[in-house]
């Protein structure tokens, strides 16, 4: 019984040593200039750059959206989107210059190396969904997000 | 069933690791800060390939009920401490105890699992790798997985004699699964090697789940069909090494229904039902689980003296 106890007690330290590990490198996608990296964005293939937003003519995608965002995606990126120590600003100019079928294919595929979550667990309407309210926003600069319908 | 007054004594003594396993959860329910509401497949025995948020713990608490032919049902249950250590690396922690109707409650072992994303990108066919050492007895009647020739005779021992056994297995499966038009559909081959010079065992789970509604609401909503994940599950033995098919194997087939609720709780339901004589007539399953995000700065704030 004690060696199973103390067996028990090594994986639980063992555990909680790996949790703590693991959040060294919690702000990885920082390039080597401290800033934030979007090359990501970029390494979407053709089929998802020139992929139109099925949601673009909905009105109410961006507001679906933007319930969406506070529950899955404002822990880190901020309740405003505009970025926290562990993610970046969703209303840079990278992100907002971005078509919707690149933010889409970040939001499906993650970058599981820089501690970006895969998302294809949300069906695909709702990752459409948010990637309506993300191109609504409008750039840090602008402040005041756009209309919904009009920034797909 | 005569039960003498040592196994009773016995079945006292043994509530104190569910007593534990209440502390440690409420213990990480109270200290950690901010939840996030969880988007779960209603999978039990079945794994997808969508792991946990990094940084992200996931407490959850599963019963399974089950009818027991030649002996008294049973209550099983484990706790499981899943955290999110990087977006492609996922660790668990399992707890599992049982009780035996008219004999005793005992904690039965633990389990370390591990389950790794390959492939950096999304694929059609998503695989994930999972790797899991257990330290059980024989008591442990969690039926977490249906591996080799496990049938329902095993479990009509009393407690004091199938504890006496312990089991010490390395469990390896390969997860393969895809998501399509807001479905997912998981297979999961299973191999257990017994570290005590037993041969391998084979077994599978496969499932099957869709949310009733793809969309998102333009509101924050409890009841809402988006919030419901249905799907199926079935999952078995396929023996061993020596003697691999279904010949003298417990087979099941689960209907199962997930509630995610936007407080961070999931519920889930699944009465998992015997598809053969070797198998229990019916386990029925539910399960609680919370999500908790920044659980991994909060650690690492004890360790390194910053957030």
């Amino acid at each position: 019984m004690k060696v199973q106890r103390f067996a028990l007690a090594s994986m639980l330290v063992c555990f909680l040593a790996t949790v703590a590990a693991s959040q060294q490198k919690s702000v990885a996608s920082k390039n080597s200039n401290g800033n934030y990296d979007y090359t990501e964005l970029s390494k979407a293939p053709n089929k998802f750059l020139s992929k139109p937003n099925p949601m673009a003519t909905d009105p109410q995608a961006a507001t679906a959206g933007k319930v969406l965002f506070e529950e899955h995606c404002g822990e880190c990126h901020g309740d405003d989107a505009l970025g926290t120590k562990r993610a970046p600003s969703l209303r840079a100019p990278e992100v907002q210059d971005a078509s919707p079928g690149a933010i889409y294919w970040i939001l499906s595929n993650g970058i599981v190396r820089k501690r970006m979550p895969v998302w294809s667990k949300l069906p695909e309407p709702q990752r459409w969904q948010l990637v309506s309210f993300i191109k609504s926003l409008g750039t840090e600069q602008g402040g005041v997000p756009a209309p919904a319908h009009q920034n797909n | 069933m005569l039960i003498s007054d040592s196994s009773l004594l016995k079945s006292h003594r043994f509530t104190l690791p569910s007593a534990w396993l209440c502390a440690l959860f409420a213990f990480v329910l109270l200290t950690c800060g901010s939840t996030t509401p969880a988007q779960e497949n209603p999978y039990i025995v079945a794994y997808d390939h969508n792991l946990e948020e990094p940084g992200s713990l996931e407490v959850e608490y599963f019963s399974t009920f089950g009818t027991q032919r030649g002996g008294p049902n049973f209550h099983a249950f484990w706790g499981e401490f899943e955290y999110g250590a990087t977006a492609w690396w996922t660790t668990e922690v399992y707890l599992d105890g049982q009780t035996t109707y008219g004999d005793s409650t005992l904690f039965t072992g633990y389990r370390w699992e591990n389950r790794i994303r390959p492939l950096k990108n999304e694929h059609f066919i998503n695989p994930v790798l999972y790797v899991e050492y257990e330290n059980i007895n024989g008591a442990d009647k969690i039926l977490k997985e249906v591996e080799g020739h496990d049938v329902e005779s095993d479990y009509a021992e009393p407690n004091s004699v199938l504890r006496k056994e312990t089991v010490r297995e390395l469990e390896l499966k390969l997860i393969l699964s895809s998501n399509y038009k807001g479905w997912n559909f998981t297979e999961n081959t299973i191999a257990t090697k017994n570290l005590s010079n037993q041969p391998w065992e084979f077994g599978y789970a496969m499932a099957a789940s869709r949310p009733l509604a793809l969309k998102g609401a333009t509101h924050k909503c409890t009841v809402c069909a988006q919030r419901f994940v249905a799907g199926v599950e079935m999952y078995g033995g396929l023996g061993d090494r020596y003697s691999f098919g279904l010949h003298n194997t417990s087979q099941y087939l689960a209907p199962e229904v997930a509630w995610n609720l936007p407080s961070g709780w999931t519920l889930r339901l699944a009465p998992s039902f015997g598809l053969n004589g070797n198998s229990h007539q019916l386990l029925l399953r539910w399960g609680v689980s919370y999500e908790v995000s920044g659980f991994g700065r909060m650690v690492a704030s004890l360790f390194q003296g910053h957030p």
